[in-house]
């Protein structure tokens, strides 16, 4: 088989999975924190994207047009609003349901996320349409044979898998890993040894927010589009693979996200009868993965009531 | 006295009345009003489109009201069918269900008139297609009601093949979208491709709201065609191109009619879309035998969108409505039964005739290429004339 070829469904593959880990990630974290599956996740991700790209055109509005100045800027914007977003919906929406059946904070943040989905596509001036995201990152390319290796593309993977790197290093490392963990195995030990479990919530769902923010730029910056359903496949995609990966397991999500782009990929190259049966052969698999290991493949080390 | 206070006041008050009525009276009878359907994109991605097509039908309408020889004064009722053929059921149903509703001028996206034509035949709802290009639309069945002015993509794909087959490309690899507009595209283009002498190396299928092309598009890569080929909408149109780019392909890129409109524009970016081939059934407005007539109008309406490809094509359509509805008058039976008859009517796209499946025998396909950010008519266009060539020009 052609090496270009095989290197270029490579490249393809790490690139996806970096952004559906990067959203797989979110997911898993307000799990293990709080036991609640948030379905608004990919909606505000989608919010957070929109924001940057209007933080783009008020960049271009008042003159600065220097691509990675504008880059830094609409990742602040973007990050941070984002991150503030899943803040506000955790105090609002999701603490205040706690005692509720699981079920219903699953609703109820689905609607939320529609409810978004909705505003966007109705308020944004145009939102209806899809909007061309500005290619920001340098463009030049390697070609080496049949394979192309892009520099935005290796910018792209590289700074989502640092990251991830530092996502994990920030639970792994810091205080405020540490309660969150904390927090994620016992919430009531955890409230007895003094840490602020508000705080915590909040804390963990801004980060998640924020890190899935990044996907949905990085998501802009690629294919130099975004829309008001970008993210509802992003989330169905995110949530199935921290499923797969275990859901409350940081490791199983970048595990599953990764293992979902390899399947797409697997199943776009190898299959006959095209690549329009992609997403079909992905998640069957899947859910043939699910039947084999209900709790993940990176199962949580104390098993909950789920 | 004062009983004939009263009984003055009284009398003055019923002497107003009677005025009033008389002059009420002797007023000119109101016209009675037709209510007409328009269905078509007016959200989402294809959105330009039917909002051009909407501006158009209104257009129609709003002349024809400014008329003071017509029988009736219309009115128009503009329904989205977001080019989903499940929502496309549900507000054709809505329109076929209003007793009030004499026909309706609908529909661009193939998908969404394939799902709808048993409506409206169930409800005997006369339905004229603006801008759906699916054959089977009108051949697949026997419905009286369907009738279309605009022509199919049989002739398109032929005069496509042959057009660029002329130009020397042997080489096709075609994505083309899962619908049965874009499934239809591929089935014609290749036949005709093939009766022409061309080779199509290979083709893939891809969902109509499908993000990411890398993987179908490397092995487009690997195959080195001369033309890569979208059938599909501007969506897909978009995104096909903008990945072809970044995955270094040097092909020419070609794409049915469903990508001939500004939103390609807007979406790719003049340089990117520079030099793509497409093709639409008719000509440009301004060639158009009331091409001229049509766009001063709708400039002088001042609508907020262009009229894009169809537009003429609405304008037509709800015309022809009318004079139906004012030749026969209101009558959803009556109105069918004169559409089954149009012949050589006059219209600003040309004459139309419906065969005996309600489809109007219009032939002219035009070929345009992207310059300048610009549809520009092939013959027109520098790349005709040798002055720019076209990627990978043989």
């Amino acid at each position: 088989m052609d090496f270009g070829l095989i290197a270029q469904y490579l490249a393809n593959g790490i690139l996806l999975g970096t952004m559906y880990a990067l959203v797989a990630v979110g997911f898993t974290l307000f799990f293990g924190v709080l036991d609640v599956v948030k379905f608004s996740h990919g909606d505000v991700l989608m919010l957070g994207t929109f924001i940057g790209f209007t933080a783009w055109l008020g960049l271009e509005a008042i003159g600065v047009t220097n691509p990675w100045i504008q880059l830094l800027g609409i990742l602040l914007c973007s990050l941070g609003a984002t991150a503030l977003i899943g803040a506000a919906i955790a105090k609002w929406l999701v603490l205040p349901l706690k005692k509720a059946p699981q079920l219903n904070t699953l609703l109820i943040t689905l609607m939320l996320g529609t409810a978004i989905r909705e505003v966007v596509r109705l308020f944004y001036p145009n939102g209806s349409n899809p909007k061309a995201f500005p290619a920001l990152l340098p463009n030049s390319a390697i070609e080496i044979g049949n394979f192309s290796l892009r520099a935005d593309s290796v910018i792209l993977v590289l700074a989502g898998l640092g990251l991830i790197g530092l996502l994990n290093l920030v639970i792994n490392r810091t205080r405020l890993g540490l309660a969150i963990r904390a927090v994620a195995q016992d919430e009531e030990t955890a409230r007895i040894m003094g840490i602020n479990y508000t705080l915590v919530v909040l804390a963990t769902f801004a980060l998640g927010s924020g890190v899935a923010a990044f996907a949905g730029i990085m998501n802009g910056l690629y294919y130099n589009e975004i829309n008001f359903g970008m993210g509802l496949i992003l989330g169905l995609i995110g949530f199935s693979a921290a499923i797969v990966g275990g859901l409350g397991n940081l490791y199983g999500a970048i595990l599953g996200g990764f293992l979902f782009a390899g399947l797409q990929t697997v199943g776009a190259a190898l299959l006959p009868f095209a690549s329009a049966y992609k997403d079909v052969f992905a998640f069957a698999v899947v859910i043939a993965l699910m039947a084999w290991k209900p709790t993940g493949l990176i199962p949580e080390r104390s098993s909950d009531r789920v | 006295m004062e009983f004939n206070m009263r009984n003055k006041f009284h009398g003055i008050v019923l002497a107003a009345t009677a005025c009033a009525g008389l002059a009420l009276a002797t007023s000119a009878p109101a016209k009675e009003t037709v209510q007409l359907g328009f269905l078509g994109p007016l959200t989402g991605g294809n959105s330009s489109v039917g909002l051009g097509g909407r501006n158009s039908a209104e257009l129609a309408i709003r002349l024809r009201n400014d008329d003071p020889n017509s029988k009736y004064t219309y009115e128009l009722d503009a329904l989205d069918d977001e080019c989903k053929p499940n929502v496309g059921v549900q507000v054709a149903t809505k329109l076929a269900t209003n007793r009030k509703v004499a026909g309706a001028v609908t529909h661009y996206c193939s998908a969404v008139a394939m799902g709808t034509v048993d409506v409206y035949h169930r409800f005997g709802l006369p339905a004229t297609i603006w801008g759906a290009v699916l054959p089977d639309i009108t051949y697949g069945n026997d419905y009286p009601e369907i009738t279309r002015v605009n022509g199919t993509m049989i002739n398109q794909n032929e005069t496509a093949a042959k057009m660029m087959t002329g130009l020397g490309y042997k080489t096709f690899a075609i994505i083309h979208d899962t619908t049965d507009y874009g499934k239809g595209h591929f089935t014609y283009l290749s036949k005709y491709l093939g009766e022409d002498g061309a080779e199509v190396v290979g083709s893939f299928g891809v969902t109509s709201d499908q993000q990411d092309f890398t993987a179908e598009l490397t092995q487009v890569k690997a195959l080195n065609p001369d033309v890569v080929v979208f059938a599909g909408l501007t969506p897909g149109g978009v995104r096909v191109r903008q990945q072809m780019d970044k995955l270094g392909i040097n092909a020419v890129f070609e794409g049915v009619s469903g990508i001939k409109s500004d939103a390609f524009f807007e979406g790719l970016g003049t340089d990117l879309a520079e030099g793509t081939m497409t093709f639409l059934e008719g000509a440009p407005a301004e060639k158009l035998p009331g091409g001229a007539f049509f766009l001063s109008e709708y400039e002088k309406a001042g609508y907020s969108t262009p009229p894009e490809a169809y537009g003429p094509f609405a304008f037509a359509a709800m015309n022809l409505l009318i004079d139906a509805v004012e030749t026969v008058g209101p009558d959803r039976k009556a109105i069918v039964g004169y559409m089954g008859k149009v012949q050589d009517h006059q219209s600003i796209t040309g004459p139309i005739s419906f065969d005996d499946h309600g489809q109007n025998t219009v032939a002219l396909i035009t070929g345009y290429v992207a310059q300048d950010g610009k549809w520009v008519v092939w013959e027109d266009s520098d790349y005709a004339k040798g002055i720019r060539q076209l990627p990978a020009a043989k």
